[in-house]
């Protein structure tokens, strides 16, 4: 896998990106009276084929990510490499030629299709826009498209309020598949459904990304479920990545006091290793975006914290391991979180 | 009084729409003992929130009916009380917490005057009293510098607080009985487990029995001594929660167990899952509720089992004919669950690959 890592083999290559949003004052004359650094300086890459999870709490920046990436943003700073090309620097007919590759599924599944569509002409949309074959032909393929994500063709003329959420989702993947891109964005995609709805989602998910040969970006909150589907992970906090591996690494011998409070704070379904487990719990909340501690991100809820990181931010760096990148001044003195 | 507080036998609550009537609890029995922590898990519309709204008699009448049943608390009927009464038990005697906390807490009052209006009510606190009462709480439920934030209003909190604020509202008159609904839920997981133990903590300390709503077996597993599995309105296993999570006894939960991905095992390609969806409590088919779903169904299922005890364990209690841990019944199941996915992946796989390179070349 990395071992043989070409450069052409990169389909995603985010380099340096930071989304501020303005914070204004004032109704008629508006001034710009501060920024919230949402996405602050993030590097990463993928490549094809694979899934990066991107994890995180709320406000910590992963869903801009992916909103900007498939530019719904215009970046404040920063490439976004997609197949070569800067997305960060096209407009216009260009942009729009690229989105076609870069498709998203959004996390809630009864608010991103509209009601008022049957869920035929919803996956058919996307064709329609890219005019990629004849009407017929599309319906064709819409019946095709429904039955590749476990829903009967015959459903073709509903609509979405006569669907469960599970089946909602698939009809959002349906959709995101309908062009052939090769790039999907799911941002929190099973976040909304019920556990035993959850697996046959992220399972169909799996499915796939074999069959299409999908290159996934998955952003969720959850660890268990990123786990399970993403080949590389990235954690992210208030707005930077502090660790980046490979996926069984990072469960086994995390870098990040972050990363391991993280992981203490899932709670397994088994009550003798709950009892067993120790478990980081860190005060406070996550602080706010526009005045961001000095120093480290982290160290005003950080267990380890010394002086240094009170003042030096921590460079984002290669660790011991494989490919393993974190952002921290004592990452050798993280221990694995279980045994 | 007798050995619990809180005692529900057969409860029954229907809501009447146009189209009919939805059992949304239908024939619901268990038992809390003092000071005991017993979770309730089940998927959305599972009926979990709607027992512990049934409990307190915050629904509606209309749509909701009480079709059925009785709510044993301290050995008297909730359902009979006159509302008064029942006035008292709500925030004096039962606690509650619900999911959300950006909606559950007045945006208009400040969090001192929220907390203190439950104790002026229950405690007849004059106003001084409560709020001085009020900054104690919220230093219990680890709010810094109580003293001052009694002042704030709930906007000037983040969830977590509101959260906790919740928490010392919910335990202001020392209840017996706490019901949390999905209390972390709308929280992120740091978060989450910094709520968990402040429950967790100030119930023991307390002695308050807590009756925790999920769909978390992973909270369940760390918070609770036993475990109620709700399934389509209806109980399907009991037990106490070692128990459970060692010898899950009912097809559904051995579902639910195996569909969740563990952090602390070795990482499967493919999850188990439970096919198909919950029914739909309009018409709720005919017999056990998770038939249509269940690959150790058989004939028999088309009649609803009781809630009987499971051998080798008198605490434990499902709602099914089949012995799950019958290597013959297993093995049933597992053909049936290969041929369904089987089936699937026929419909799906062939002609859709075919098309979707065909349309790529146009």
């Amino acid at each position: 896998m990395a071992d043989t890592l070409v450069a052409s083999k990169t389909l995603v290559d985010v380099r340096e990106l930071k989304m501020h949003f303005p914070l204004t004052r004032g109704i008629v004359l508006q001034r710009v009276v501060g920024y919230v650094r949402a996405v602050d300086g993030i590097s990463f890459s993928i490549e094809r084929g694979q899934t990066l999870g991107l994890v995180g709490e709320s406000g910590s920046g992963k869903t801009t990510i992916g909103r900007t990436i498939v530019r719904l943003y215009k970046p404040t700073a920063g490439q976004i490499l997609f197949d070569g090309k800067d997305l960060a620097a096209l407009s216009g007919e260009e942009l729009r030629q690229e989105r076609r590759r870069v498709q998203m599924i959004f996390q809630d599944p009864y608010a991103s299709l509209n009601p008022r569509y049957t869920i035929g002409s919803l996956i058919a949309e996307p064709m329609h826009i890219f005019k990629v074959a004849s009407r017929a032909e599309i319906r064709e393929r819409t019946a095709e498209l429904l039955r590749v994500v476990g829903l009967r063709p015959e459903y073709i003329d509903r609509y979405p309020h006569e669907f469960s959420g599970g089946q909602r989702q698939r009809i959002a993947v349906a959709r995101a598949l309908s062009i052939n891109p090769e790039f999907v964005i799911a941002d929190e995609p099973v976040s909304a459904l019920d556990v035993s709805i959850r697996a046959q989602v992220l399972n169909l998910l799996q499915r796939l990304q074999q069959q299409f040969n999908l290159t996934y970006l998955f952003v969720s909150h959850d660890l268990s479920v990123v786990r399970h589907v993403a080949d590389r992970i990235a954690v992210m906090y208030l707005g930077k990545i502090v660790e980046l591996s490979d996926r069984d690494e990072l469960y086994v011998a995390p870098k990040h006091p972050y990363t391991k409070a993280l992981l203490s704070a899932v709670p397994i379904p088994d009550p003798q290793v709950e009892r067993r487990r120790q478990r980081i719990i860190l005060s406070g909340d996550l602080p706010s975006p526009i005045n961001m501690p000095d120093g480290c991100r982290f160290h005003p809820r950080c267990p380890m914290a010394q002086n240094i990181c009170h003042e030096i931010e921590p460079v984002f760096e290669a660790k011991e391991g494989r490919e393993h990148y974190a952002a921290c001044h004592f990452s050798e003195r993280v221990t694995p979180p279980i045994e | 009084m007798g050995e619990y507080l809180l005692e529900l036998q057969d409860l029954k609550t229907y809501f009447k729409v146009k189209a009919g009537k939805v059992r949304a609890v239908d024939g619901v029995s268990f038992a809390i003992k003092p000071g005991e922590k017993l979770g309730v898990v089940g998927e959305s519309g599972c009926g979990k929130s709607v027992t512990a709204l049934s409990i307190m008699r915050l629904l509606p009448h209309p749509p909701a009916e009480n079709a059925g049943g009785s709510v044993l608390f301290e050995d008297q009927d909730l359902l009979d009380l006159p509302e008064s009464a029942m006035r008292k038990i709500r925030g004096g005697k039962i606690g509650m917490i619900f999911q959300d906390p950006m909606t559950c807490l007045n945006p208009t009052m400040t969090v001192g005057k929220q907390i203190g209006e439950a104790l002026g009510i229950h405690l007849n606190l004059s106003k001084d009293e409560g709020l001085k009462r009020a900054a104690a709480l919220l230093e219990q439920v680890g709010i810094p510098a109580a003293a001052e934030r009694i002042n704030s209003y709930p906007h000037q909190f983040s969830g977590g607080m509101r959260q906790r604020v919740m928490i010392a509202i919910a335990l202001a008159c020392n209840p017996k009985l706490l019901i949390a609904d999905e209390p972390t839920t709308a929280l992120d997981v740091t978060v989450q487990a910094q709520i968990l133990e402040l429950i967790n903590g100030v119930c023991s300390d307390f002695g308050t029995a807590v009756m925790l709503i999920t769909h978390d077996l992973g909270v369940v597993a760390g918070m609770t001594d036993r475990v109620v599995v709700m399934y389509a309105g209806k109980v399907v296993e009991t037990a106490p929660t070692d128990e459970l999570f060692v010898n899950p006894s009912h097809p559904y939960t051995l579902g639910l167990l195996a569909s969740v991905p563990r952090l602390d095992e070795e990482r499967h390609s493919q999850l188990k899952t439970i096919e198909g969806a919950p029914p739909d409590l309009l018409k709720p088919p005919p017999g056990c509720p998770f038939m249509p779903r269940c690959a150790f169904a058989r004939a028999i299922c088309r009649t609803m089992p009781p809630l009987d005890p499971v051998a080798g364990n008198a605490a434990h209690f499902k709602a099914c004919w089949v012995d799950v841990n019958d290597p013959n019944e297993q093995a049933y199941a597992e053909r049936r669950r290969q041929a369904r996915i089987d089936k699937m992946l026929a419909a799906t796989n062939g002609k859709a690959a075919t098309t979707l390179t065909a349309s790529e070349e146009k």
